[in-house]
């Protein structure tokens, strides 16, 4: 246990290092930028491993909370004037709340069925931010939100940006590795397992999956929060069908249940449709063929298969 | 009203499965801190009144009470808190997840830390997450496990395995255990060490309910013997007694001349 402790401080450190030697040397504001997309892709892949990866439920609708987090904010800061920190616990409050409600129908769906469930929610979800245009400024969108600030800091600078989302990755991988090194961690790993044992041993497994859910909806209402104040301008597509897809994608492609995992799983789907624009009218084809590859060849994703590949090396030397 | 004497009461219970009686009609008491041994043929329904004891699933009828109140409609997690902990026929420990951790899983239960607590990492957490850890090291010792504490569970074999699930149910700290045939799969060897085991299990205050089809397990080690027939229960006493009961030799051998001694 105490060496689990040390070696996540070392790997918090290492992280810290690498955040603060990035923002130092990059000062290009696009690759800035690229970096500070991955920062927000990875929350909503952390979230949404902790609910995939260790309670082992799928979601197919989780672009609904990262929506839910933009238009809150944006609706509490243009629509009721109130600054954006204090719009931050209102957007995350709500996300859980719907994720509260909507979970306890759903997660008593299992397998398919709760892909179904949560892909119509989502659905659903998008449909609203659509339509409702008083409200949401509907298809063509929100504009006019505020940029952030503290105190005399202002996070419109790309740079500043930068190192207030990956804070905010930081405390958010902190929060889920304390969780899963938890008895709470073991309780949902163990429903992964096997659910009946899992009740068996006295887990309340619904309880469980429904906290989880209504957790990584926090997560995602965060990563919302930090790229409606980051684009100043969030339309409903952004939240649709395809970017929960692609949210299922990072964790799966990342490896479940390993939150470094989610870190590479976001970077290598925010980085890809970048390199790919050389492809043009094929980057599509391309992207999806790399997918494939990766599932082919590493099926328990990029984390576990880069250690296998170098764990079986170490054997060969060894030899 | 809180009975000291029977720890479980089952009363005239019955179960069907769409029009098929799998329970009819069953009525036992256990003593506290004895071991019963559940006895009967294939299909005569001693997993179906597991499931119903443990609150898989609800009886149709009749009343089934622990430690002096009705456990009836009593969700799974709940039965758990109040003492009644299992295993399974086919082995369900947490595959993915060492020994240790499955032990501290077992423990869950008797341990309260949540989402906020694990977060926050408050002494109090982490006390009790080492009193957690030193529980499981004791009842790994107990069921001589301890050197393997770090090892995936499911790399154990399947003799450890068996007794890594008796170590988590009894993580638990149940008053009531319920053994679902512990010595399946098991050698010789094994299910004496097996034997010794539920008896010191015993030895603790816990009481047993045991089904297996070892009769020479279940015989030397029940203080009492509930024999099920076609979902009707259709003996019960000592060991001694049921060997000799007619009706029990007929359900077994379909004769009465033969012994059950030494069935297996």
């Amino acid at each position: 246990m105490s060496t689990n402790t040390a070696r996540n401080r070392i790997s918090y450190i290492i992280f810290i290092l690498l955040v603060t030697f990035a923002g130092y040397y990059i000062n290009n504001s696009y690759y800035l930028q690229v970096l500070t997309f991955i920062g927000i892709n990875t929350l909503l892949a952390l979230g949404l491993n902790m609910l995939m990866g260790y309670a082992g439920q799928i979601s197919l609708g989780h672009a609904a909370f990262y929506g839910i987090g933009a238009y809150g904010t944006a609706i509490l800061t243009v629509h009721y004037h109130l600054p954006p920190w204090l719009a931050l616990p209102g957007a995350i409050v709500a996300a859980m709340l719907v994720a509260y409600i909507v979970g306890i129908p759903t997660l008593k769906l299992s397998g398919y069925y709760l892909g179904m469930g949560t892909l119509g929610f989502g659905m659903i979800v998008n449909i609203i931010f659509r339509e409702w245009s008083s409200v949401t400024g509907g298809a063509s969108g929100f504009i006019g939100i505020p940029p952030l600030e503290l105190g005399s800091i202002s996070f419109s600078s790309t740079k500043n940006y930068f190192y207030l989302v990956w804070g905010f990755v930081l405390i958010s991988i902190i929060i889920c590795r304390r969780i899963i090194d938890s008895r709470v961690g073991r309780a949902l790993r163990s429903i992964h397992d096997g659910e009946k044992a899992s009740a068996a041993v006295g887990v309340n497994t619904s309880r469980l999956k429904l906290q989880v859910f209504v957790l990584s909806a926090g997560f995602s209402a965060l990563a919302g929060f930090l790229y409606a104040h980051l684009v100043l301008f969030i339309s409903p597509g952004t939240f649709n069908f395809i970017a929960s897809i692609r949210m299922v994608t990072m964790v799966v492609i990342g490896g479940m249940a390993s939150i470094w995992g989610a870190l590479l799983g976001a970077s290598l789907l925010t980085l890809l449709p970048e390199w790919l624009h050389a492809f043009s009218e094929f980057e599509m084809v391309v992207y999806g063929l790399i997918l494939m590859t990766v599932m082919i060849f590493l099926p328990r994703g990029l984390t576990r298969g880069i250690l296998d590949i170098v764990e079986r090396a170490g054997k060969k030397h060894d030899q | 009203m809180t009975n000291n004497h029977f720890l479980l009461e089952i009363e005239s219970v019955y179960k069907a499965f769409g029009g098929v009686e799998a329970l009819s009609d069953i009525s036992f008491l256990l003593k506290s801190g004895s071991i019963t041994g559940l006895i009967g043929p294939n299909g005569a329904g001693k997993t179906t009144l597991f499931n119903l004891i443990s609150g898989i699933f609800p009886s149709d009828n009749g009343n089934i009470i622990f430690n002096g109140t009705s456990i009836k409609n009593k969700k799974v997690h709940k039965l758990v808190e109040r003492g009644i902990a299992r295993t399974f026929q086919n082995v369900e420990l947490f595959e993915s997840m060492t020994v240790l951790e499955n032990i501290l899983v077992g423990q869950h239960t008797r341990t309260r830390c949540g989402i906020w607590g694990s977060i926050t990492r408050l002494p109090w957490v982490s006390r009790e997450e080492q009193e957690a850890h030193q529980r499981a090291m004791e009842l790994l010792d107990f069921v001589g496990l301890h050197e393997h504490a770090d090892k995936t569970s499911s790399d154990l074999p399947f003799g450890w395995q068996r007794l890594l699930e008796l170590a988590r149910a009894m993580a638990a700290q149940p008053k009531l255990l319920l053994l679902d045939e512990p010595a399946a799969g098991l050698n010789i060897t094994e299910t004496m060490q097996l034997g010794e085991l539920i008896k010191k299990i015993r030895e603790q205050g816990v009481t047993v309910l045991l089904v297996e089809h070892d009769m020479s397990l279940t015989m030397e080690i029940s203080d009492w013997i509930v024999v099920l027939d076609q979902g009707k229960k259709i003996a019960e006493g000592t060991p001694r007694n049921i060997q000799d009961d007619e009706a029990v030799l007929k359900a077994y051998l379909g004769t009465t001349k033969k012994k059950v001694k030494g069935e297996r």
